[in-house]
């Protein structure tokens, strides 16, 4: 008796072998239908739509930096050609002016960037320049946040980073691209 | 002698597989986590610009994506070559924005609406003219929270 029962337990026993081969079916099922996370990209936050124009004879010329990129994707930035690479820096030493030279901005609460770009630009060179303006400021704000706190902006309080943001407010404007190039 | 060998002969000398199943599935729940569905098959061609300061893109029900290229291979004798838009899975105009977007919003809790992001997935060779469209669309429509794709930058 006691051995019969002993064979019915290892005949109950349910084949594991083919348990691998299912795994694998849906291990491929879902390598096919999906896609890799790569959801990342430049937070933007535009501004609401208005009808009118703004007025920007209200800022005075050396609060403002203005960046221009035309439909050969080059840039003029104050009125002169620069190169990408040299625009961080460029965006840096305005916004704070260390120096205080009296063509940067007064003061680094003051300053705006303003970018306008043609619609023939290319959205790549558009893209790097935006992530150059962000960059600069991104830096600007790690040290100034290293000089408050001693830490970088993203590892400080909701409440630390508003003292950092209200000496270095992201003031980026866009204005409506020119429609000389080619589409 | 003769014990040494009949207990070689009887020990079987298969692996067990009885784990297989479970490592495959580990690999299979890794799959299942780190990737995503494919909601959309695309019709333009993107290739996403590379950037520096990225923000990774955080609740996938708050987004909704707009996809902006050429039109691939096989839809071009339908859509022509110059770039369009691709909302949901199909190709629109700029004056399908808003209704795109409120259809996004109707499905998400009301209390997270203001953090819709709309992802622009453009590709580098775009000229900015139809991205400027779609840009004050979305200014119009009130959608301001916006994030240019791209894909971290190789030094």
């Amino acid at each position: 008796m006691a051995k019969k029962s002993a064979k019915d337990r290892i005949s109950n026993e349910i084949n594991a072998g083919s348990m691998a081969d299912i795994a694998f079916l849906l291990l491929i099922f879902f390598l096919v239908t999906t896609t890799i996370v790569e959801d990342k990209g430049v937070l933007v936050r535009l501004p609401p739509w208005s009808e009118e124009p703004p007025d920007v004879l209200k800022f005075k010329t050396r609060n403002v930096y203005s960046i221009l990129v035309n439909a050969n994707n080059d840039l003029l930035v104050r009125g002169e050609p620069k190169k990408l690479e040299d625009l961080k820096e460029g965006i840096k030493e305005f916004i704070m002016n260390p120096e205080r030279r009296d063509d940067l901005a007064e003061t680094s609460v003051d300053a705006i960037v303003s970018m306008k770009n043609d619609r023939g630009t290319k959205y790549g060179v558009y893209l790097e320049v935006y992530n150059e303006v962000k960059a600069a400021y991104n830096e600007l704000k790690d040290e100034e946040a290293n000089r408050k706190f001693g830490k970088d902006y993203e590892y400080l309080t909701k409440e630390q980073q508003r003292t950092v943001r209200e000496v270095i407010p992201e003031k980026l404007s866009e204005a409506e691209p020119t429609s000389f190039g080619e589409e | 002698m003769s014990k040494f060998s009949k207990k070689r002969g009887k020990a079987s000398p298969e692996i067990s597989t009885a784990s297989l199943p479970d490592i495959i599935f580990m690999l299979l729940f890794f799959f299942m986590v780190v990737t995503v569905l494919r909601d959309a098959s695309l019709k333009v061609k993107v290739q996403t610009p590379q950037a520096s300061e990225l923000v990774k893109l955080e609740k996938k029900s708050l987004v909704n994506y707009i996809y902006i290229g050429v039109p691939t291979e096989e839809h071009r004798e339908l859509a022509g070559t110059k770039p369009r838009i691709q909302l949901g899975d199909k190709f629109s105009t700029t004056g399908d924005i808003p209704l795109f977007l409120e259809n996004h919003r109707v499905k998400v809790d009301e209390r997270q609406r203001g953090l819709i992001t709309s992802s622009l997935r453009v590709d580098k060779d775009v000229t900015m003219g139809i991205v400027s469209d779609v840009k004050t669309a979305l200014r119009k429509a009130g959608q301001f929270k916006v994030n240019y794709s791209a894909k971290p930058k190789q030094t």
